[in-house]
């Protein structure tokens, strides 16, 4: 494989850059492979990637029905943090931020991770204890947290509402400096060559149709370009999860539904850390074209669209604009909506199944994109060593059976009215 | 924007509604002896059907009346609306 570097780049633009190396190959399928990864999305990628590299499984097919990295990977507001009270979910995004601070360099790729910062806004003293209390969890868990005043807060984002009679007046903040942002695409686009260039198959424009099933075993997958064996097989596809599911006679705790973003017209830098409205659901950051990266509540219905509605947006924008009302003189450049798995306690399953040789990576909420090198990672030991590993064993199908619950937000099986 | 039927007001806005998921799931019987696996299907597994699905709505702004509604989850399209205590045929 073509190394892509400083001198990759001058040797290219002397040839016009007409003679790169195609990223990736476009196989036609094999009849058998070790383990197949049903879903070219972000997770799916990186579950290839880990899976030669961490474990030398390199005999690894992704079928993907549309085109890699088209999906949620492509349709999020690119946040990436560990800001999280439980310990099951801070060491695993913990683990992730390691993952992502050398992603650029493990991939060849520049992934353009900007550790910018997030800040969690309060706006009441109750708000403030409860982030205390989060910041603390976080710090005994070795992340980075910062619990800041309202002074502290004005000094870092003065753009943001700090009047006196506002309705939801800011009384602080609480702050991981060390979380960011990443260039999506370049996450799919990076794991996918180097996947392909360690011998997996990325096969696109091909649908799942069925599975082959006998005896409680996976034997291999029906697809739209033929049948293909395989003795383990991994189901990557949040957001169709429940689809794929019922064609393995499976009901699992996830509902589907519509999550939309957008982004306004590109201006000046003015924001240089990820912001969170605390008293709804609002978060927001400036990319680097300039453009401000929004986004917000679920659409708040099951739904398989991936496109949204007005009502929604226009509720997201009002909160928005109640913690920055310079937001109000921007004009809308796009707005997109993207289908999540919403758990029942808004935490992912990464998990076997009841059979044999089926690996489920699903339920992600709406926080996929930051776990995408975490996820991989430990779904790609759960698959090459057939047992979980202790990063995902909270993240086990059966918690629901058993009470387990891993309930971050404590908004129980509702999840979809945040 | 969705405009849903109210059976007991007519068409309104999605604004004035408020969603409650899955209309076709049963609480375990009373009285009966009840697995941990009915107990899970009732509280946490869902089909999530892609395509027609029935689901409950509370008209919140409105006759605050819960209702059924049949209606697309790929285009979003509605077929029916039932009143609370009508069952889906």
């Amino acid at each position: 494989m073509q190394k892509y570097s400083v001198f990759s780049l001058v040797k290219n633009a002397i040839s016009n850059h007409q003679n790169w190396d195609l990223a990736w190959k476009d196989p036609t399928p094999k009849k058998e492979y070790d383990v197949v990864i049903i879903g070219g999305g972000g997770h799916g990628l990186a579950t290839a990637y880990y899976l030669a590299k961490e474990h030398n499984i390199t005999n690894v097919a992704i079928i993907e029905k549309g085109w890699i990295g088209g999906g949620n990977v492509g349709r999020n507001t690119t946040i990436i943090r560990s800001n999280y009270m439980h310990d099951d979910n801070a060491l695993f995004s913990e683990f992730g931020m390691d993952l992502w601070r050398r992603m650029s360099q493990d991939l060849n790729y520049n992934v353009m991770f900007s550790p910018r910062g997030i800040i969690n806004l309060a706006h009441s003293d109750a708000q403030m204890n409860t982030y205390a209390r989060r910041g603390n969890s976080m710090r005994l868990n070795g992340i980075d947290a910062v619990l800041l005043n309202r002074e502290e807060v004005k000094e870092i984002i003065p753009m943001a509402d700090f009047s006196e009679n506002v309705r939801f007046p800011i009384f602080g903040g609480l702050m991981q400096p060390s979380a960011g942002t990443a260039r999506h695409d370049a996450v799919a686009w990076g794991y996918a060559r180097q996947a392909d260039d360690m011998g997996v198959d990325i096969i696109q424009n091909c649908e799942v149709i069925g599975f082959d099933v006998s005896a409680g075993k996976i034997n291999g997958v029906r697809t739209s370009r033929g049948d293909i064996k395989a003795k383990k097989i991994g189901l990557c596809v949040a957001g169709s999860t429940n689809i794929l599911a019922e064609k393995l006679n499976m009901t699992l705790p996830i509902e589907t539904h519509l999550l939309q973003a957008c982004v306004s017209e590109p201006v000046k830098p003015v924001l240089d850390k990820v912001v969170t409205f605390g008293a709804g659901h609002f978060y927001i950051s400036q990319s680097d074209k300039g453009e401000m990266v929004m986004g917000g509540d679920l659409d708040g219905y099951n739904s398989y669209a991936q496109r949204g509605n007005l009502p929604t947006l226009q509720h997201v924008l009002t909160e928005g604009i109640a913690m920055m009302p310079f937001l109000s003189k921007l004009k809308m450049l796009r707005t997109w909506g993207g289908i999540m798995d919403m758990s029942m306690d808004g935490s992912p399953i990464i998990d076997k199944t009841h059979i044999e040789g089926l690996y489920l990576n699903c339920g992600w909420c709406y926080g996929g994109f930051k776990a995408t090198p975490a996820s991989g990672w430990t779904f790609a030991h759960t698959i090459a060593q057939d047992r979980v590993h202790e990063l995902n064993a909270g993240y086990s199908l059966n918690r629901f059976n058993t009470g387990h619950l891993l309930d971050e937000k404590g908004l129980g099986t509702k999840t979809w009215i945040s | 924007m969705l405009h849903i039927k109210c059976p007991h007001c007519g068409i309104r806005s999605q604004n004035e509604f408020s969603y409650g998921g899955d209309a076709t799931i049963k609480r375990p019987e009373l009285g009966k002896e009840i697995s941990d696996q009915d107990w899970d299907n009732f509280v946490y597994n869902r089909k999530s059907l892609r395509g027609k699905h029935w689901e409950l709505w509370q008209h919140l702004s409105g006759c605050r009346q819960w209702i059924k509604v049949q209606r697309d989850t790929a285009t979003h399209e509605i077929f029916k609306t039932l009143k609370a205590n009508e069952e889906i045929s």
